[in-house]
């Protein structure tokens, strides 16, 4: 087996009393898709999170590349940083920006590119995700739908190595679902990103991830391919995956 | 202790006696958590503001944000300053009058007005109407952006949000908050002048005469300095509250927190604005 590219061991995070991640281990390979599931609210954002470095963690070591995240200098967590996006659950969209202001943000800031090559990406991006038209408008005036794929858009603006999308067909009809994925696919097989996709939708998202890892109680309980999943005798893992809720004894 | 020791007698000495330092411990250890909660947080907006600072200088100057905020700030409250400017010197002009019309020294009240308008009021009532306008305005901004992950979408591109968010606004602060004084000034001088002249029927000349003659440079200077910290005050304060707006739960979250983050950034501003002018007054006499 090669090298994972991310690697998180025994991390663990508490907020408060409540302890969110109580020794997360998970490996993530370059140039797969990794689809992340679990029950919301079972910490899978927070794991995003950790990764990208908005939360930092409580103990553990998060290393990419083999280089441990919270020991990497300045420069090389700027380069590590500049590679990678992040897709918010709920978006994150400059309300105060226009569409096309949003997208264009991450290169207009963090690039040198002339404005016309910004405006060509943009509008670039724009229209393979289907939104031409809105560069004018705010994310008060647009649909759910519509907000998510500026959302992506923004995210896949600076071409990245390493994305983090945080559900990104939640919320989305069936066909826009479908050519999220297949975009995201489409995207792996030709620049060769490596993608982490935390994702509800069961059983399609088997059919773009190469590895998939389910997260409960603070713990990853599987992690393997979507064929092993499929496989899986764990119990939580097969009632989660079937859509049962499990034993129901709290009722 | 007394207390813990007469019920001691009555009922198991030990355990009350133990309450009642438990109970003594409760009531201080929230003193305790709340005095290093303020360090903190005071700690926290120094470092702010030098983080702030810094990355002004840091290439490329961010020309484009710095003239969008001073649009906001310096012009956008030109008509605020202008009305408040010209009634606060007229109403200087009207208590200026019937306090020296007894002393029979009316012909002063030019001076009276122009250097309490130079010295005091123009930097301090300019810096709390801007306070009041964009001060309040920049806390609820980046409060909601930060409590809608906005900030944090911006860490994630890799762009300094204090950088993106701050440096421009210390800028144009500074830019503003001197020109609008200055222009508080010139129109509050003009305002005692209609109630004195115009109203109240002192020699034009005279008014105008004593404005020149008693106002000198160190005033001028000195009102100029004073409206350089206030901004800085203003802004830091103002930014500082809404950026860390996910640190003051207290206040509530969500709607409550950018609420409660609005009106404690407009309050410490405008608390802040009058214990600097002592400050600065104390250290220039
Ligand atoms: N900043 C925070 N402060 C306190 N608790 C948090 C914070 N962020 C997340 N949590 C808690 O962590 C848990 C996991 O949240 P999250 O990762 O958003 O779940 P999900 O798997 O649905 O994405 C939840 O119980 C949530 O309440
Ligand atoms: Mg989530």
């Amino acid at each position: 087996m090669t090298q994972p590219f991310i690697e998180l061991k025994n991390v663990k995070k508490r907020f408060g009393s409540n302890r969110v991640m109580q020794g997360v281990d998970l490996l993530i390979f370059k140039g797969e898709i990794t689809a992340v599931i679990g029950k919301s609210g079972c910490g899978k954002s927070v794991l995003l999170k950790h990764i990208i470095g908005l939360e930092t963690l409580d103990s553990g070591v998060i290393s990419i590349a083999g280089q441990d995240l919270s020991a990497m200098d300045r420069e090389a967590r700027k380069r590590f940083k500049q590679k990678t996006s992040y897709m918010f659950q709920n978006n994150a969209l400059f309300d105060s920006l226009n569409v096309f202001d949003n997208i264009a943000l991450p290169l207009a800031e963090g690039s040198s590119l002339s404005k016309k090559e910004i405006r060509d990406r943009v509008l670039m991006r724009m229209e393979q995700l289907e939104i031409m038209g809105i560069e004018g408008r705010y994310s008060a005036q647009l649909s759910g739908g519509m907000r998510k794929r500026v959302a992506l858009a923004r995210a896949l603006v600076t071409d990245p190595d390493v994305v983090l999308f945080d559900e990104p067909t939640t919320g989305l009809d069936p066909v826009r679902k479908n050519a999220v994925h297949s975009m995201i696919k489409a995207y792996q097989e030709r620049f060769g990103f490596t993608a982490v996709v935390v994702s509800h939708e069961i059983p399609e998202i088997f059919e773009i991830a190469q590895r998939v890892a389910m997260l409960d109680k603070g713990r990853i309980v599987f992690q393997g391919s979507p064929e092993q999943i499929k496989e899986s005798t764990i119990d939580v893992v097969r009632s989660f995956i079937n859509g049962i809720e499990e034993t129901n004894r709290e009722f | 202790m007394v207390i813990g020791w007469k019920h001691g007698f009555k009922s198991g000495g030990e355990t009350i006696l133990k309450s009642s330092a438990e109970r003594l411990i409760n009531k201080v250890e929230p003193l305790g958590a709340m005095t290093l909660g303020r360090v903190q947080s005071v700690g926290r907006g120094a470092l702010f503001f030098l983080q702030g600072l810094f990355q002004i200088l840091v290439l490329p100057i961010q020309f484009s944000k710095i003239l969008e905020h001073t649009w906001f700030i310096g012009t956008k409250s030109m008509v605020v300053i202008v009305l408040t400017g010209i009634f606060t010197g007229m109403v200087l002009g009207l208590q200026g009058y019937y306090t020296l019309v007894r002393f029979g020294s009316e012909g002063m009240l030019g001076s009276a007005v122009a250097l309490t308008l130079i010295r005091e009021l123009g930097p301090v009532l300019t810096a709390i109407m801007v306070t009041a306008r964009a001060g309040s305005a920049m806390a609820a901004e980046i409060g909601v952006m930060r409590i809608s992950e906005q900030i944090d979408a911006l860490e994630t591109m890799d762009i300094n949000p204090v950088r993106y968010l701050f440096s421009p606004r210390i800028v144009a602060a500074v830019i503003s908050f001197p020109l609008l004084t200055a222009l508080f000034d010139v129109i509050g001088i003009f305002g005692g002048y209609i109630t004195g002249s115009l109203l109240l029927g002192i020699n034009p000349g005279i008014y105008i005469y004593r404005v020149k003659e008693s106002v000198l440079m160190a005033d001028i200077t000195g009102g100029f300095i004073k409206s350089l910290v206030f901004s800085l005050v203003v802004t830091t304060v103002c930014c500082n509250r809404g950026f860390f707006t996910h640190l003051h739960s207290t206040g509530g979250f969500g709607a409550k927190g950018v609420s409660h983050s609005t009106t404690t950034a407009v309050v410490h501003s405008c608390v802040l604005i009058l214990v600097f002018d002592y400050i600065i007054t104390y250290l220039l006499l």
